[in-house]
């Protein structure tokens, strides 16, 4: 049974391919076009360098909610990058290739898990141990720094481990001919030619760590306010529209979307900004 | 057909842009994988299938009632109940909050809005309400805290930002955690329009539920919150306002100051299953469940 021609799949899968791209497009449109209007309205800078947020009495700031944003971000890259990192070096140089393939697959699951889940842990565990021992409300930029870490790690540890076994094995035999010993050829050798990879790995992380909304809603205490220190509780980007999309009408629905499109403008700045470091770093 | 991974070499070369999208499954799923394009074909079409099958299964003899989380599991218990007594009927509860429940019934989205609001916005005087039961709010504490009353004046200053030790409040000497729910939430702006002149303090914790309310006052030896009287239970302890606790007989003495209506709304005078289902709520059954359960009767 021949149902339809090679041809025909292959202007199928085209289709398909293209209207991934074609719904991003219109997403980044739709965004743009309900958020743009709002903040040319009060003002670009009353929207993004005033912390007051009070939608119901017309004040719109979104400053501590950026600085959350990016604060609950880099904690999490702090303890997801070293993590990762290491776990990868470890799992594809000091691991036999049989241990790897059970290993590796198991962390991927982790990516698996709904990040209700993870949130629910974090609420559950670990904002009480952060109350208890280091203080603060325990809902905090610490614990969710945590979770996101723990989210992001199966991403950056995996392309982190293709991008190192990828490095041709010419170039270990030749850092060991020249006498180098095992760390050696992995931190002169094989970490800087899979080096673009990596990073292209913590950019996937923090894409998904400054979008998380779920997790984050849930461990991060979503006070609306310029965090002090790292046990405050502080509100990102991501939060703040999760939080209040259900009774946004008017004003403040266009609000929520133009927080929307500062959250678009930060990854892609972040994205660009990166694939230029990852690009520099090729060229040499 | 060979499902390519992610490689290094080619991310760095001839792309200029990257949102980032999880790619790592596809890692999963390298080895051994033959694809017949004839059976991706049938895959799709037994995909697109079953979308259509699931589009069309809204039938005539269902409703949809949504809105206020604090009413939900009273709405849920008693659609229950209702749908027992009324064979093929099909009753659908869902949360969002009291605005969702306005802007569901003004748009159509749900046949039967609920919000529990002191007074209800503009936007909803469209819409024909009806008081099916009262709700107190109630502030509770850790069990552990030994504040047990507090005044309203208290509770003003506490979400203000001036009582910011347990102990101006007559309490043991630690630090407020001061818990509100999110901007437009019912059980918020019906605290705020009885407390009056509530400018929430930014160091306020913001939790979206009357449920992550009441775990995170469980939860937090420090904390204060308000949730919905029906809510109470034994992790958490509610404090008396003015020295009055929140029972029936306070409330209907008017000694209890935190009481709020919950309004059921629809967009036309109520008809059909709507009208069965709001006359079943308020029959002598459906006041006696509410009560039963922690709220008070609409009378």
């Amino acid at each position: 049974m021949r149902l339809i021609s090679e041809a025909g799949i292959r202007r199928i899968l085209t289709g398909i391919a293209f209207s991934a791209i074609a719904m991003l497009l219109l997403i980044v449109l739709f965004i743009l076009k309900e958020g743009l209007p709002f903040i040319f309205k009060i003002g670009p800078g009353n929207f993004l360098f005033s912390s007051d947020w009070s939608p119901l009495n017309g004040k719109f700031g979104i400053f501590a909610m950026i600085v959350g944003s990016l604060w609950v971000t880099a904690g999490a890259l702090i303890i997801g990058v070293p993590l990762g990192l290491a776990g990868a070096i470890f799992l594809s140089e000091f691991l036999p290739r049989w241990a790897m393939r059970i290993i590796k697959p198991t962390i991927e699951l982790l990516a698996g898990i709904p990040s209700v889940v993870y949130g629910f842990i974090g609420v559950m565990v670990l904002a009480p141990i952060i109350r208890e021992y280091l203080g603060g409300p325990g809902l905090s930029i610490l614990a969710a720094s945590i979770i996101l870490g723990v989210m992001i790690l199966p991403t950056i540890l995996s392309i982190s481990i293709d991008s190192i076994k990828a490095v041709p094995n010419s170039y270990r035999e030749g850092a060991f001919a020249l006498g180098a010993t095992h760390w050696q050829t992995i931190h002169m050798a094989v970490l800087p030619a899979a080096k673009s990879g990596i990073i292209a790995g913590i950019i996937l992380g923090l894409g998904r760590a400054i979008g998380e909304t779920m997790a984050v809603i849930m461990v991060v205490g979503n006070a609306a306010k310029i965090p002090t220190s790292v046990l405050d509780s502080v509100r990102p980007l991501t939060a703040n529209i999760a939080l209040e999309m259900g009774y946004a009408t008017g004003i403040h629905r266009q609000a929520l979307f133009a927080t929307g499109v500062v959250l678009l403008v930060i990854i892609m700045v972040l994205n660009y900004a990166a694939n230029l470091a990852i690009k520099n770093m090729v060229k040499k | 057909m060979q499902l390519t991974i992610f490689r290094p070499s080619q991310y760095a070369s001839n792309t200029e842009f990257i949102i980032p999208l999880p790619c790592i499954h596809i890692s999963l799923m390298e080895q051994n994988m033959k694809l017949n394009p004839n059976k991706i074909f049938f895959v799709i079409m037994i995909f697109l299938a079953g979308l259509g099958l699931v589009a069309c299964g809204k039938s005539g003899n269902a409703i949809t009632v949504a809105g206020s989380t604090a009413f939900q599991p009273f709405a849920e218990k008693l659609a229950d109940q209702f749908m027992a007594g009324t064979p093929g009927a099909s009753v659908t509860i869902q949360g969002g909050g009291s605005a969702v429940g306005i802007q569901a019934t003004l748009s159509g989205a749900a046949d039967i809005g609920m919000a529990d609001m002191v007074t209800l916005p503009k936007e909803a005087l469209t819409l024909k309400t009806v008081i099916v039961a009262r709700d107190g709010i109630v502030m509770v504490v850790n069990p552990k805290n030994t504040v047990k009353t507090l005044t309203v004046d208290q509770i003003r200053d506490i979400y203000n930002g001036k009582i910011r030790n347990w102990k101006d409040a007559g309490g043991k000497d630690h630090a407020v955690t001061v818990i509100s729910r999110e901007e437009g939430s019912g059980t918020r702006s019906s605290f705020e329009t009885i407390i009056k002149n509530v400018t929430l303090t930014k160091e306020a914790i913001i939790q979206d539920s009357n449920g992550t309310v009441r775990e995170t006052v469980a939860n937090d030896i420090n904390s204060i919150g308000y949730i919905s009287h029906g809510l109470v239970n034994d992790k958490i302890s509610a404090l008396l306002i003015n020295g009055v606790a929140c029972v029936n007989e306070e409330i209907n003495k008017g000694r209890y100051p935190l009481v709020r209506p919950v309004f059921l709304m629809t967009r036309e005078a109520p008809q059909g299953l709507s009208k069965s289902f709001i006359d079943y709520i308020l029959s002598e059954q459906g006041q006696k469940t509410i009560l039963a359960n922690g709220l008070l009767p609409a009378k």
